[in-house]
């Protein structure tokens, strides 16, 4: 995706954008807390959206509604609509497997599987294709070219992926996320556990995955949501306040606790 | 508004706009004292202007110091951060306005006694004590983040333009009254322009404070009779 110099990340209009994820009218319930309260809002194709808002806000959560990933703990339900593509995800006969593959998550720390990182990524690529050896070579080496890991790890294949650096397995981490071609790709505060280069490679790879997929990502650190996306959704006490490009929400943001929240005045 | 958190940072805002405060005080001063030292062929007063000059550049360097590293500090966004660009653009047009007040009070020098025809002078005033008001009120508007009253200045710089215009005629009349006078007119002449600058300098920081208050920049044009004067210009011209 090209950036204009001038704007690192010029959302696109509007009106240019395609709905990748329509959220609408979403309440989502941990036994009796109501976490997240009629949030409505669109992901656009191959923009990158930025939640934030103060601990228990609900962005986390509102993550975790977008995959199903809540399906995994009882006693977790979410009311309203999430289309992907159009189709509503909330719905019970939907095929949670096919859903993740096309809904990729990347955790705050990083999770490899214990096992070789060739296996990382062919893991989970073997969950849904049957590809003969050399193809989940080719698969494999173009995961790790696209999260610019190749160069690092290509002699030591079949070390073992725990031996890698926290932010090379963040990155093997999202390579096994990227083998798998999802659409919309999650990331759950991805760099809260890295130090500052690590860090900055994970955000330039952000940069270029933008375009290709649509990605959402919660952060703590303001700074790294005004840098990595187009469009910034602040959130707090679980409804969405502010829903706005990024260029917007960081100069003049138009709700009074979105500014309170972005310039550190909140509370 | 609610304060930040960390509140060292408030601190250094409010630092800042101490600053921006004393510097628009020292540039008012100097503006309404160029012009009596003009009036009054005050020299000693003239020479105190410019000596007053390097204060408001100091002032003006230690603004840009400070906003810049609150900057890197604190990566200021949303309205901190169009409060430090606003003060380092508010900082220079105060400079500037200094440079325009020690200019007139530099021909003041020159001209000294050899004040030809006072009455030259009384358009010049009147156009000084618009610029000085202009220069008031939008100090104002900032100081109380007025977005309202920043607009009027705006809009009200036409009148400057107006004014600057009728003394341009009024000193070619005395020029062609009598070839001694021109010397003496073309500073006071060269002192108008320096004024209708004030005037613009005034507009400009009216323009940031919009942009500080509201966030979204004022249209790129702004209300002025220059297009007029320059067809004025080139109808005397034309005449004489």
């Amino acid at each position: 995706m090209s950036n204009d110099v001038n704007a690192p990340r010029p959302a696109k209009p509007p009106s240019a954008n395609k709905d990748k994820i329509i959220v609408r009218g979403l309440n989502f319930y941990y036994g009796q807390n109501h976490a997240l309260k009629e949030v409505t809002l669109s992901l656009f194709e191959g923009q990158v959206t930025a939640f934030i808002g103060p601990s228990g806000c609900g962005k986390s959560t509102l993550l975790r509604v977008l995959n199903r990933m809540y399906d995994l703990y009882p006693g977790q339900r979410a009311e309203g609509e999430v289309l992907l593509d159009g189709e509503n995800i909330l719905s019970r006969d939907l095929d949670l497997n096919l859903l993740r593959s096309r809904v990729g998550m990347v955790f705050q720390k990083p999770t490899p599987f214990p096992m070789t990182i060739y296996d990382n990524i062919a893991f989970g690529v073997r969950l849904y294709e049957k590809l003969p050896k050399s193809e989940m070579d080719a698969r494999v080496e173009s995961s790790l070219k696209r999260t610019a890991l190749w160069g690092e790890v290509k002699d030591k294949l079949n070390a073992n992926g725990l031996s890698l650096s926290g932010g090379q397995q963040q990155r093997l981490c999202i390579a096994r996320t990227v083998a798998i071609s999802p659409e919309v790709i999650l990331f759950d505060e991805p760099t809260s556990a890295l130090d500052p280069i690590s860090t900055a490679k994970i955000e330039e790879l952000l940069d270029e995955l933008s375009g290709e997929y649509t990605i959402a990502i919660v952060t703590h650190n303001m700074q790294q949501a005004a840098r990595v996306s187009h469009y910034t959704a602040f959130m707090y006490l679980g409804e969405m306040v502010e829903f706005n490009e990024t260029n917007t929400v960081f100069t003049s943001p138009r709700d009074k606790r979105t500014q309170d929240y972005v310039t550190g005045r909140f509370g | 508004m609610v304060e930040h958190t960390v509140k060292s940072y408030d601190k250094e805002l409010d630092a800042l706009e101490r600053r921006i405060a004393e510097m628009g005080g020292i540039a008012e001063k100097m503006v309404i004292e160029a012009m009596d030292a003009l009036a009054n062929a005050d020299t000693a007063l003239a020479h105190e202007v410019v000596a007053t000059d390097p204060r408001l550049d100091a002032l003006q360097r230690e603004i840009e110091d400070m906003a810049v590293m609150t900057i890197a500090r604190r990566q200021p966004v949303a309205v901190d951060l169009r409060e430090l660009i606003g003060a380092i653009r508010i900082a220079g047009d105060l400079e500037r306005v200094g440079d325009l007040a020690k200019s007139i009070a530099k021909r003041a020098v020159k001209v000294g006694s050899e004040a030809r025809v006072p009455r030259a002078i009384i358009g010049l005033k009147h156009m000084n004590d618009v610029a000085t008001e202009l220069l008031k009120d939008v100090l104002d508007a900032y100081a109380q983040r007025d977005e309202e009253r920043a607009r009027e200045v705006w809009e009200r710089d036409v009148d400057l333009d107006a004014l600057e215009d009728s003394v341009f005629r009024d000193l070619l009349t005395h020029m062609m009254e009598d070839p001694r006078n021109i010397s003496f007119c073309a500073h006071l002449l060269f002192s108008s322009k320096n004024i209708e600058r004030i005037g613009d300098h005034a507009t400009n920081i009216a323009e940031t404070v919009v942009y500080l208050v509201t966030g979204e920049p004022m249209p790129t044009e702004r209300p002025r009779g220059r297009a007029q004067m320059d067809i004025d210009i080139d109808a005397t011209g034309g005449d004489v």
